[in-house]
């Protein structure tokens, strides 16, 4: 046990002298790798944080219903009434306008704003949810409320929000496509590292296999180098992922201090980033793998003489 | 220890290395097979440790069947030498000591078992204060021992020489000739491949020649 353990010490050691032996195009490979997988990763960070927003908003299709301004109560108890009756209508919300305006200030921080205002500028809504959300129901919907007396507005609410919906859709296939062809590149990246590295060790892996190597032995330092490489190389693209969302950040800052919002990207969580690590070292080590099984049948002591 | 029985070797192509060659070496004994150049010595290392399979006929190691051995288990068959090579094989990026010490990791062992070992084979061959030496700065005949003591370290129960005198002057051969008898009087099997006649009389060993890829009686 400890003896196999010291074996496992030296290939590490041995991998990080092999690494530390050539530094810069063992650096240029990591930038490369990291630079690679940073475009699948920077992508799934964006979608990740639109995903997070549009969950904010009801996933659920609404109708919006807005009064006049000038709607009595009497006005409002009326169109409460025919939502009541309506066969459309699951249910529905009354959102009375000053409890709207403490919403406003509570959820955007416009409070100082809100406070300056001479009057509520808001009117009386109500927020239905359909029985039938398909796009032609809600539009009937909509096109028979607004039909209605002292009813100002009315609006498909989360018509949008299904539309991003659908689009982050679209966006995690293209995360899928992007992140299995970078994954791809890496294996082929380290393939070929390993390929020269075993073709330059030729005549040291001869010897070795001659004084009675196991091809295990010989494989080892070669699948660390793969399988470090390739997390190094994740360490670079989560640092450059998370380099662009500081940047991203930092402009935002100050375009939501004009808006008063507190909208910030939030960085890769912590989790999928040491996923990121994990997916990227388990991809190098099978791209050695798969070249020192290739190259290293080719190196018996026999073929040389 | 040794044992081959009707061995014959033929390469692709036609070329026949060894024919119909048989014979036995016991444990302990010091054996030099001669022959001119082209004789099949060399061809009958490479048998011994698996580079090459017999084309028929049986090589017995240490009652395994050489030519029949899994590719998994050769590592473990060659374990039971030490090789001495004419162009002695060293790994020039790596120090003396760490050239010695590589059987050792191989099989294994702990840095301080290992270092003491590697401190005797390279104190057996002369070689102590050169341990952090670079093989580059070693004369032919360091090298050549350099390749012994690492050939030594792991206590072999075989060690094979292919022409270990090949390249170095008389002086040096002598030197030579005398470790290998050493390990002999240790208990070691001692198989030489040479035509190193100086070397042949000083050693008075059993002899196995070879001619034209047969057995010259």
């Amino acid at each position: 046990m400890r003896a196999w353990l010291a074996q496992h010490v030296r290939g590490f050691t041995a991998t990080f002298a092999r690494l530390a032996r050539a530094p810069l195009g063992s650096a240029l490979n990591i930038l490369v790798i990291g630079i690679a997988l940073s475009l699948p990763l920077g992508l799934y960070v964006v979608i990740d944080n639109l995903q997070a927003s549009s969950q904010q908003i009801a996933a659920e299709p609404q109708v919006s219903a807005f009064m006049a301004l000038d709607a009595s109560r009497a006005e409002v108890a009326q169109i409460e009434a025919r939502l009541k009756r309506s066969p459309r209508v699951q249910r529905f919300r009354f959102v009375p306008r000053d409890q709207a305006l403490q919403e406003i200030k509570q959820a955007s921080g416009l409070a100082d704003i809100v406070d300056s205002l001479p009057q509520n500028p808001l009117p009386d809504a109500f927020i239905i949810n359909a029985r039938d959300s398909t796009p032609q129901s809600l539009e009937a919907l909509r096109d028979e409320i607004r039909q209605w007396p002292r009813v100002a507005h009315v609006q498909l609410d989360a018509e949008w929000a299904r539309r991003l919906d659908a689009a982050l859709r679209l966006g995690r296939v293209l995360v899928a496509i992007l992140g299995a062809l970078l994954a791809l590149a890496l294996v082929a990246i380290t393939f070929n590292t390993i390929r020269l590295q075993v073709l330059t060790q030729r005549d040291e892996i001869e010897v070795i296999k001659l004084i009675g190597a196991t091809d295990g032995f010989i494989r080892r330092p070669f699948l660390y180098f793969g399988a470090l490489q390739g997390c190094a190389g994740g360490v670079v693209a989560w640092l450059i992922a998370s380099g662009g969302v500081y940047l991203l950040n930092r402009n935002l800052g100050e375009l939501s201090h004009v808006y008063a919002s507190l909208f910030q990207i939030r960085y890769l969580a912590t989790g999928d980033g040491l996923s990121l690590l994990a997916i990227a070292a388990t991809l190098g080590w099978f791209g050695a793998w798969l070249s020192v099984g290739r190259h290293l049948a080719l190196i018996e002591p026999g073929n040389s003489k | 220890m040794i044992s081959l029985s009707h061995v014959s070797k033929r390469y692709p192509g036609g070329y026949r290395a060894l024919h119909d060659v048989g014979f036995t070496i016991d444990a302990g004994e010091l054996v030099f097979i001669t022959g001119p150049s082209g004789a099949g010595k060399t061809t009958l290392l490479k048998l011994l440790v698996a580079i090459e399979r017999p084309s028929s006929g049986t090589v017995i190691v240490n009652g395994q069947n050489v030519g029949a051995l899994t590719p998994r288990a050769v590592p473990f068959l060659r374990r039971n030498f030490g090789l001495v090579f004419q162009d002695h094989k060293l790994l020039f990026d790596r120090s003396v000591y760490d050239n010695v010490a590589l059987p050792l990791q191989i099989t294994g062992y702990g840095a301080r078992d290992a270092a003491r070992r590697v401190r005797a084979a390279l104190d057996k061959v002369g070689l102590l204060n050169y341990e952090k030496a670079l093989p580059v700065t070693l004369s032919g005949g360091e090298q050549q021992r350099l390749c012994i003591a690492r050939a030594i370290v792991h206590r072999p129960a075989i060690l094979l020489a292919d022409e270990p005198t090949g390249n170095l002057d008389a002086d040096y051969g002598a030197e030579i000739g005398e470790l290998f008898r050493s390990f002999n009087q240790v208990g070691v099997t001692v198989v030489i491949a040479t035509h190193d006649q100086t070397l042949l009389a000083r050693l008075a060993p059993r002899v196995i020649a070879l001619k034209h890829g047969e057995l010259a009686t």
